[in-house]
């Protein structure tokens, strides 16, 4: 019989959202491979997935405060082994993708990264060259990790009854690693991967983000970036939208002065509804939207500020 | 200190990735190979990191058939010292590399390995992690620097990674959600790094004539090479529908709200 660990992310003693994306994938194994889900989390938040899952462990103390890849993969790899888990469930955060081949390794598993949907109990389809092909993997091994792409799982829903946490002693490893600071990026908007509406510059912009800044808090909108943006250091790395940076799929994707280079289009291509305004009627990004404006954007976009304020 | 860096030789980015009717792989006809874009700015850091800490060494690996030659070499050109090749034809699944990895760094016995976040043909983004674990090294993943591209220190070529003044420990700056992170690691370790790092140079044509008389050792993977990880299938991706152009900003907000039914 399956067991599935699927691995809790928390910031502050929250559970993370991605969490709720990566509970869906592991239902959806369940029902492949009739296994029952259990829930781990390090360093807080275990009465938080209790509402999700039915039996929470959850490892705090002192030594696993900051997120080290040794000590949090120590961590999850003891709970598996003690609920002899057979499918290790992980979103693709960067804290999943921090810590799951390092619990792969110590499983003696193999890893399926950034899977996009769940054929069967041991096959995962996922994204190679930069989305220019889908793959259908299979984890031959008896203990399978996977990290889950969370734009591809919608959120799970709270248990009818909520479930139980207990707390699992582990001893930690002594670290080789040392955590100095962390310097959070603040914004008043909703994050990136988490956002129902996006608007993004690219080079177009030169720099000037206001138009976009506008149109987003117009829409409620998180703002997203091109690599050209980031590397310019126009804007911060956490804004980028890319293979290489953040894949989003929201309902509404604006790109304002972005070219549309292959690595873009691999983070965004997902979304609904995909708005490109570009003056260059040639860009590529204008063969994956569904509404193309040919257009300045410093002229259009305070434009569509105003028409969506009407609608209002 | 001794640097192992790994190069990876995969499609280039800019060629045309068709999928092979047979749905078995992609199409390798007519497309042009080079090094793993992360893999350059793993070359480009590791020769910083040499070149403000002498005497040192980088010495550049790759995994592959004899084709992978030219990616060494062009790490050699860029200014790595010497290269390893282990040789293999087909596929090898990330957790074979991490474990072919594991014996050169036996043999090696490096301070840093520095790779790529990840390689963009199977874009998996484990094997730096799981080279870690194997060995028993801390690790630190998306490695970046606080500057940016365009600063005085990235002109300067100064290294982002930052070597300790025992030469025992380096000061990591990792992009990660919702902001950066700094972490020291105790030396041997392993660093993966991310796009913002450094530029990584161009190789003049002098460095390019050098690199062809520097050494290239081939030696054997030396382990079980069966993969844990099987690719099955791989199939073209689903298109999107053609859109179209919208004349005007008013058009388009009325497409948005009637149509799209998104505002």
């Amino acid at each position: 019989m399956a067991t599935i660990l699927v691995v809790g992310e928390q910031a502050h003693g929250q559970l993370k959202k991605a969490t709720l994306n990566a509970l869906t994938a592991a239902q959806q194994l369940a029902q492949k491979n009739g296994g029952q889900i259990h829930g781990v989390v390090v360093g807080g938040a275990g009465e938080e997935l209790a509402q999700f899952v039915q039996n929470v462990h959850f490892v705090q103390n002192a030594q696993f405060e900051h997120a080290l890849a040794e000590t949090h993969a120590a961590a999850v790899a003891e709970a598996a082994k003690k609920i002899g888990a057979t499918d290790v469930v992980i979103a693709a955060t960067a804290y999943g993708k921090d810590i799951a081949p390092r619990v792969a390794a110590k499983l003696g598993a193999g890893i399926a990264s950034d899977v996009l949907a769940v054929v069967s109990a041991n096959q995962f389809k996922r994204a190679m060259w930069a989305g220019n092909a889908i793959a259908t993997v299979e984890v031959t091994t008896p203990v399978k990790v996977i990290t889950v792409r969370t734009t591809e799982f919608p959120v799970a829903q709270k248990a009818g009854s909520p479930g139980q946490a207990q707390q699992l002693e582990v001893a930690a490893p002594q670290a080789k690693t040392k955590f100095l600071e962390f310097n959070e990026v603040k914004s008043a908007r909703p994050e990136l991967t988490e956002a129902s509406v996006v608007v993004s510059g690219g080079r177009g912009t030169k720099g000037d983000f206001k138009p976009i800044e506008q149109l987003a808090d117009v829409l409620g909108a998180a703002v997203g970036a091109s690599r050209a943006v980031v590397d310019a250091g126009w804007q911060p790395n956490d804004l980028q939208v890319g293979q290489t940076g953040k894949v989003v799929a929201p309902k509404l994707y604006i790109a304002a002065g972005i070219s549309g280079a292959i690595q873009h289009l691999a983070g965004m291509k997902g979304s609904k509804t995909i708005v490109a305004i570009n003056k260059d009627p040639e860009a590529p990004i204008f063969q994956v939207a569904d509404y193309g404006l040919v257009a300045d954007l410093f002229k259009a976009l305070p434009e569509l500020s105003e028409e969506v304020k009407k609608l209002k | 200190m001794k640097i192992l860096v790994t190069v990876k030789r995969v499609e280039d980015y800019e060629s045309k990735i068709k999928v092979k009717p047979d749905n078995t792989w992609i199409v390798t006809e007519g497309v042009n190979y080079r090094a793993n874009p992360f893999d350059e700015i793993a070359v480009e850091e590791a020769l910083r990191l040499r070149d403000a800490n002498m005497p040192s060494e980088v010495v550049a690996v790759s995994i592959g058939s004899g084709t992978a030659q030219a990616e060494i070499r062009s790490a050699l050109a860029m200014g790595a010292d010497r290269g390893i090749l282990v040789k293999h034809d087909g596929f090898l699944d990330s957790d074979a590399v991490a474990r072919i990895l594991v014996k050169v760094v036996e043999k090696e016995k490096p301070d840093l390995i520095l790779m790529g976040k990840q390689a963009v043909d199977v874009d998996d983004n484990v094997c730096g992690q799981l080279l870690a674990e194997y060995l028993g090294y801390g690790q630190a993943t998306f490695a970046s620097k606080k500057e940016s591209l365009e600063s005085a220190e990235e002109k300067a070529k100064k290294p982002g990674l930052k070597l300790g003044a025992d030469k025992k420990t380096m000061q990591v700056v990792r992009e990660v959600d919702g902001g950066v992170e700094t972490l020291e690691l105790q030396l041997p370790a392993v660093v993966t790094v991310d796009l913002r790092l450094n530029i990584p140079r161009y190789a003049s044509l002098p460095n390019i004539m050098k690199a062809k008389k520097k050494p290239i050792e081939e030696i054997a993977p030396g382990v079980d090479v069966s993969p844990k990880v099987k690719v099955v299938k791989v199939e073209a991706p689903p298109a999107r529908a053609a859109g179209v152009k919208v004349p005007d900003v008013a058009t388009l907000v009325q497409k948005l709200h009637d149509e799209a039914k998104v505002v």
